[in-house]
């Protein structure tokens, strides 16, 4: 076993592109969250984007439609949910957890004609830069746009939250919608837009998976990322830029097992399966002792409906 | 009132009669219950072709697809036994138990289970595919083909079925190469695109320039692709989707086995069987052989082919050695279908453990 510093190059690059997806469905949810609404319906909103991503690439061949096609299918599936929580007035939690189950099993009808067809070659960015500089290499150069954009993300929602005023209203409503709406603001539009976004988000984290990832469709090929999405959005403390960190954590933690089990080193999988849930539990046990933390990080009417008569 | 009563029995007697005779007469049915979605492209997919080919042989045919492991399956025999159906296959070893459960308390209805190895009750068949004879087709070809010596296999669950392959492939490999390592990573799934890409990313950055799977997706072989290193198609025909690093495929072809099962249903000839199939019966297929593999190679792979088909060679033949260089198969012997079945150790060269 030869570490070489280009070989730890290449772990990290690896897990970087297992991060992506984590990340962009994390950041759109968290927007979705610090709006006040609990959105359980990532992982059916992530494999709708990659069957559309996929389907759209193959019957169109244009990547950018199937890119773009795949985030418009994430907003129209997000649609159903926003029009039921926030015009319906449904339970959140349920809600999304049906949004899940009918995102499977859509997805899994509109996939049967395009099992077995291999996907196309996604354009990857400064591919000849990778061997110039040591390390950094293969870190910074050969990857695609989305991926680019998705360790973007993070700051630019951090940016949004904080600096922009829409950002502010957004964090308003996630804490008080009544008082957010005594100030005149809309909040159930709001809301639908950080849903919608939140769905986009998801779509073009499905569509990574099934056309960038691994380029292909198969069932239920989101593989349960959905979920780890969801959590990784708790462990971040509703904070962008922890989710950057934890998503490498998160998918770094497969990619290292592997390397481990190729070196000759065992750790029992079912117990690094089981870490990125046992760590979100450990983060949350930690941050609710703390009341000033609770307050200061959780949006207090997460996961409640709003009627706007009251 | 009592000639109505007679003239009604004798009626309905006849109808009986008529309803039986057509019961006899109609079309054999056969049910198939999959474990995954027939969208997976890997088992069930190929468990589905098969049964295109019975429909094709002009039988009806229905499947359930995605039954759990666990008193659903018997639910759903049950049911399957109860509306018409002649045959049930039932295509995972997890089914060994409902199976002979719900065969019990239908003696007419015949049960095909794959994979497992209880036959209960008479009418209760089990088969299986001896996949380990194409392994040793890949292994000869591995083993040719690398050239850092170090071979990359990504396997999914530690049970016989995978450790055989694992044994098999190794075996051939170092029979034209002493000198390769078979570095193995235990992705711990069937199919999950991601993570069996991620492990053979894994493998490869640490030097595999050959990587075979028992994994069901086609991930492996596109990571493959992109890294510019060969692989070896699982399941199905894999070539299309990395054109350039397949050098072959082991294919499950189940069909022609349904369509001799049916009928022989329909010609009332069904009688119990324990069928273990390879190359030799068509169950085992190995696709085309790549053109970059070099002429000698794919000559001597055609011969191998026909050699294990013919039975002249035996993928476990002796000496075998497990890791710790106790004598598994004598000199001159080959492993029996005893041993084949609950093969749980490693042989010589396999590096690493096997998990718990």
């Amino acid at each position: 076993m030869i570490i070489d510093i280009n070989f730890i190059g290449l772990i990290i690059a690896s897990i970087m592109a297992s991060a992506v997806p984590l990340i962009l469905a994390s950041c759109g949810e968290l927007i979705t969250e610090r709006s006040g609404v609990l959105n359980l319906g990532v992982e059916g909103m992530m494999i709708i984007g990659a069957i559309s991503g996929f389907a759209l690439m193959t019957v169109t061949g244009s990547l950018i439609i199937a890119i773009f096609g795949a985030m418009l299918a994430g907003v129209l599936i997000s649609t159903i949910f926003a029009f039921l929580t926030q015009t319906l007035i449904t339970n959140h939690v349920a809600t999304g957890l049906a949004l899940t189950i009918f995102g499977i099993g859509i997805s899994a009808m509109i996939g049967k004609n395009f099992v077995g067809i291999p996907g196309k070659e996604f354009p990857v960015l400064f591919e000849g830069l990778k061997d110039t500089i040591p390390l950094l290499g293969p870190i910074l150069f050969g990857h695609s746009i989305v991926f680019y954009f998705a360790f973007a993300l993070p700051f630019i929602t951090s940016y949004f939250l904080k600096k922009t005023k829409i950002g502010l209203i957004v964090r308003a409503i996630g804490d008080s919608p009544e008082s957010a709406s005594n100030q005149g603001i809309n909040v159930r539009l709001v809301r639908y837009a950080c849903i919608l976004y939140g769905g986009a988000m998801s779509g073009l984290a499905g569509a990574y998976l099934s056309m960038i990832y691994t380029p292909q469709w198969i069932e239920n090929m989101t593989g349960g990322r959905g979920w780890i999405a969801l959590a990784l959005v708790v462990f971040s403390t509703w904070n962008p830029i922890k989710i950057l960190i934890g998503a490498m954590i998160f998918g770094g933690l497969t990619i290292i097992q592997f390397h481990m089990q190729a070196i000759g080193v065992r750790i029992p999988v079912q117990f690094l399966t089981a870490l990125p849930y046992i760590v979100t539990i450990i983060v949350l046990v930690v941050i609710s002792r703390d009341s000033r933390k609770i307050r200061l990080s959780t949006p207090s009417s997460l996961g409640k409906s709003f009627h706007k008569d009251n | 009132m009592h000639k109505f009563l007679i003239r009604s029995f004798v009626s309905s007697l006849v109808l009986l009669f008529t309803l039986t005779v057509a019961a006899v007469a109609k079309d054999v049915k056969a049910a198939f219950v999959y474990i995954g979605p027939t969208g997976d492209h890997g088992w069930t997919y190929q468990h589905d072709v098969g049964r295109k080919a019975v429909e094709a042989a002009g039988f009806k045919t229905t499947y359930v697809e995605g039954v759990p492991e666990s008193a659903d399956a018997e639910r759903v025999l049950r049911q399957l036994a109860n509306s018409g159906h002649d045959v049930i296959f039932t295509t995972s070893f997890g089914y060994m138990n409902p199976t002979n459960k719900v065969a019990k308390e239908f003696p007419n209805v015949k049960f095909e289970h794959a994979t497992g190895y209880k036959r209960e009750h008479p009418n209760v068949s089990t088969y299986a595919a001896r996949f380990y004879e194409g392994r040793t087709i890949l292994g000869t070809i591995a083993g040719t083909m690398t050239k850092s010596n170090v071979i990359g296999y990504v396997a999914s669950f530690p049970i016989p079925e995978v450790i055989r392959g694992i044994n098999s492939f190794t075996l051939a490999a170092q029979k034209v190469n002493p000198n390769i390592k078979t570095k193995i990573v235990w992705a711990f799934t069937w199919y999950d695109p991601g993570k069996e890409a991620e492990a053979a990313k894994a493998l490869i950055d640490q030097g595999a320039d050959v990587i075979a799977q028992h994994t069901d997706s086609t991930a492996i072989v596109q990571m493959a692709e992109k890294a510019g290193v060969y692989a070896f198609g699982q399941a199905s025909d894999m070539d299309k989707f990395a054109p350039k690093a397949v050098l072959t495929s082991v294919e499950n072809n189940w069909g022609p086995y349904y369509v001799d099962r049916v009928k022989a249903v329909a010609n009332g000839t069904w009688s119990q069987k324990d069928t273990w199939h390879g190359i030799g019966d068509g169950m085992v297929v190995i696709s085309d052989l790549d053109s970059q593999m070099p002429a000698d190679l794919r000559s001597k792979v055609k011969k191998l082919q026909a050699d294990l088909a013919s039975g002249k060679v035996h993928s476990f033949t002796g000496p075998i050695y497990d890791q710790k260089g106790n004598l598994m198969v004598a000199e001159g012997k080959t492993a029996d279908d005893g041993m084949l079945a609950g093969m749980m150790t490693y042989v010589k060269g396999v590096e690493g453990d096997i998990p718990k």
